[in-house]
């Protein structure tokens, strides 16, 4: 029993206790005011910092906060940006974001904030204030049904209803965000509550017995996938966002050394598996290298780990990978079988599992014969790079991709971490920024989110002071929520950001360039604002880069200054992102691969 | 890979308090799928409620929304009575046109199913029922020659025969 409790505090997806001093907070037993429960609550819990926005109906658990030493708010610019600001402390961190929004508008502006935690699985406690008890669905002033609203987008919400469940619902909240698989839990509270009087007990232990994850998998199932593996001959670990939210990248990575097997990441992973490990392809799918989807899509045996077979890895599910069986692990038994079948399920948490499977297959003694196929990736490498100069790039413009490879160089990839906005220059960013850790590399997976990556780059400054943030953004992107500067500027939290500034909603004139006969509609943003004056009236540094002998010299400028930096990377709006493998279809048919360094292959007739 | 769709019975056990019946609801029909029946009601535990519900689903979504429900945090335990043995009972109210002189009629033809008059009225009567949904149909049609001015049902609640532990 001592034993479990060890091994289950191992795991980032298992502790479930509270990072901080839980019943052994110095207020516990005292009697106070329902405001002041909530913020000894999460105080209790181990919070460091909350992300959010003050009104009418939060206003008394603003003014119980303003005592607290210990909880640091930071003033967000719009609640959107509070919510994205907690994703992406959580991102960085592994713990539990908070946010702070009042009611009816406040709480609005939180969705697309929560659900994007959601599609990612990060964990999250976003807090609403609700008009009173006896004004609720009245449609008195600045009510909104938060909880309705947001219910399939939360992994759990509340309504309190009383005062005294306060603590109660906090421990609860944590709990369930950060266990099992992680997510956002939504806690709504009408404000009479916290006016109310309540004796302050904090307590260590949930007890939901409807809420029980699985967390260690099926000795049967893992000797079957043990065996499978010591078979295989074209085996690859198909690597995703859940061993980052396991803490499972040390196991997930010896697991491929010592079996040598291929990885593929999903943009989730990025980081999970270094970088600089061989065997590791990198970025599968929609745009992943010709030699990673192929390794995916060839392969006998695919080990998916925290992983689940979205369509933007796999294109066309019904041409995807014929010949692989699979080993699905994860936590969350929603994912067996949902997109494709496992032969082998194993639900459990991933770090546990893969930890039970390389002991079983140190003891069946396994050494699949995996190395004609490594070779045969290795070829496909070298033919099919991501980028080469045979593309024939204007030698007097910016090259994206380029560029993304020098910010890499630059960077050290164990004190940096990299936030991307939503569209091609997140695919460059992920297609050419090396990672060496988890953690490092943040981007909106699931949803898609435009707007997610600066202000997620913000939360990161808070929760690690000590690394170089760097967000990649688009100029669409970054206009929806740069009045997060002002954030980054007040708090003294220097965040780097790389606006890639094609003019352009760039994905979408990409598509619209490739599909729609270059029809552009909607797609062209012209260039306004000026971004380097906009950074300039916020209280940033910034400069335009236009010219390619500029750009590492700016970038160093950039990563050497002290505070808060923009470059406003200036390209072609012609650029587009490569490989792309047509929508909708598999994974084979792709435009735009590098040839054996003959430029990009496309075939004609781009209109479908 | 087309599955067939079928007639699906499922018992879930929640948590009995305010919004647990929207989440479960909402799960299904969120996916597009019609809910046939469905009934709600405290059990032996006061602090938990059970659901019936019945639905029209191919197998592949099927096991989709058992797994979603499953997961949802309110949900305790999900029975699933598609293929096993089990009672099914609905009551039901039908409220039939009968003037004086036909009156005796539909009295018969509801004492032929053991069925109850409820509530009498000039010209109409009340009949409560209860049964296999076989049994209903055969009661609505030999009442629809009289005229069926409502029908209101409660929604089927099911059970697993034998001492299966739902
Ligand atoms: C909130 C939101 N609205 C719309 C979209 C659809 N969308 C995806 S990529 C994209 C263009 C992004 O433009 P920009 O940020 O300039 O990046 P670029 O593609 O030019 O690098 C759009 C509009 C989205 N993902 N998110």
């Amino acid at each position: 029993m001592a034993d479990e409790k060890k091994q289950q505090k191992g795991t980032v997806a298992i502790a479930g206790a509270p990072r901080g001093l839980g019943s052994k907070n110095p207020k516990q037993g005292q009697t106070m005011t329902g405001a002041q429960a909530l913020i000894a609550s999460l105080e209790a819990e181990g919070v460091e910092v909350i992300f959010g926005y003050p009104g009418g109906q939060t206003i008394k658990m603003y003014d119980a906060l303003y005592d607290s030493t210990q909880l640091r708010h930071v003033l967000a610019r719009h609640e959107q940006g509070a919510v994205h600001e907690a994703d992406g402390y959580a991102r960085a961190t592994g713990r539990v974001g908070v946010a702070f929004a009042t009611s009816g508008p406040g709480a609005t502006n939180t969705v697309t904030g929560i659900a994007t935690a959601y599609m990612d699985s990060i964990p999250l406690v976003v807090i609403t204030g609700q008009v009173p008890r006896a004004m609720v669905g009245s449609d008195s002033f600045q009510e909104s049904d938060i909880v309705g609203m947001t219910m399939s987008v939360v992994k759990h919400s509340y309504l309190m209803q009383s005062s005294e469940n306060i603590a109660r619902t906090v421990r609860e909240a944590f709990h369930i965000a950060k266990t099992g698989r992680p997510g956002p839990v939504l806690i709504d509270v009408p404000s009479d509550l916290l006016d109310e009087e309540v004796l302050f007990e904090y307590p260590d232990d949930v007890n939901i017995p409807s809420y029980r994850p699985t967390y260690r998998g099926n000795v049967k199932q893992t000797k079957a996938a043990a065996r499978l593996i010591a078979d295989a001959k074209r085996p690859v670990l198909y690597v995703g966002g859940g061993v980052v939210s396991s803490g499972a990248s040390a196991e997930v990575t010896e697991l491929a050394r010592s079996m040598r097997i291929p990885v593929v990441t999903t943009l989730m992973a990025k980081g999970a598996v270094p970088s600089s490990e061989p065997l590791n392809l990198g970025l599968a799918g929609m745009h992943g290298s010709r030699y990673a989807s192929w390794a995916l899509d060839k392969s006998d045996l695919i080990i998916a780990c925290g992983a689940r077979f979205s369509d933007r890895v796999t294109g066309d599910i019904n041409s995807f990978a014929p010949e692989a069986k699979v080993i699905h692990i994860d936590i969350d038994p929603v994912e067996i079988d949902k997109v494709r079948e496992a032969q082998v399920p194993i639900v459990g948490d991933v770090k546990r599992v893969v930890t039970s499977l390389t002991l079983e297959l140190e003891k069946i003694d396994a050494h699949p014969d995996t190395q004609a196929w490594i070779e045969l990736i290795g070829e496909w490498r070298k033919q099919f790079p991501l980028y080469d100069e045979s593309v024939g790039d204007l030698p007097d413009e910016v090259v994206p991709e380029i560029a993304m490879m020098k910010l890499s160089e630059l960077l050290d990839p164990e004190a940096s971490i990299v936030v991307t906005e939503v569209g091609q220059h997140q695919m460059w960013a992920a297609q050419f920024i090396e990672r060496e850790l988890p953690r490092t590399f943040l981007s909106s997976g699931g949803l898609g989110t435009m707007g997610f990556g600066f202000p997620a780059a913000v939360g990161a400054a808070f929760g690690c002071p000590d690394k170089t943030i760097v967000c990649i953004a688009g100029d669409g992107s970054f206009q929806m929520n740069m009045q997060e500067m002002a954030t980054a500027a007040i708090n003294d939290v220097p965040v780097k950001v790389v606006i890639v500034d094609n003019r352009a909603l760039g994905m979408v004139r990409q598509w619209q360039t490739l599909f729609y006969n270059k029809r552009y509609s909607a797609s062209e943003l012209d260039s306004v604002p000026d971004f380097v004056k906009i950074a300039d009236a916020y209280g940033w540094k910034a400069e335009r880069v236009e010219r390619p002998e500029d750009v590492v010299p700016a970038i160093k400028r950039m990563l050497s200054d002290e505070g808060s930096y923009l470059i406003d990377l200036v390209i072609s709006r012609d650029q587009n992102v490569y490989p792309m493998v047509r929508p909708g279809k598999g994974l084979d048919d792709v435009i735009g691969v590098i040839d054996s360094g003959e430029g990009r292959t496309m075939e004609e007739g781009g209109a479908r | 890979m087309i599955d067939q769709v079928g007639r699906h019975v499922l018992l879930v056990l929640v948590e009995n308090r305010p919004g647990v019946l929207l989440r479960v609801v909402s799960l299904i029909s969120r996916r597009g799928f019609n809910i046939e029946s469905l009934s709600v009601g405290p059990t032996e535990d006061p602090t938990r409620s059970r659901i019936t519900i019945i639905t029209d689903v191919d197998d592949e979504s099927w096991e989709q929304i058992t797994k979603q429900l499953n997961k949802l945090i309110v949900v305790h335990k999900i029975t699933d009575l598609t293929n096993e043995p089990s009672i099914e009972r609905e009551l039901v109210l039908f409220k039939v046109n009968a003037p004086a002189e036909k009156r005796s009629e539909v009295i018969e033809i509801a004492n032929l199913f053991r069925a109850s008059i409820v509530d009498v009225g000039k010209s109409s009567l009340t009949i409560e029922a209860t049964g296999s949904q076989d049994k209903m149909e055969g009661l609505e049609d030999l009442l629809r020659a009289y005229g069926i001015k409502e029908i209101t049902r409660t929604g089927k609640i099911a059970t697993a025969r034998n001492s299966k532990d739902v």
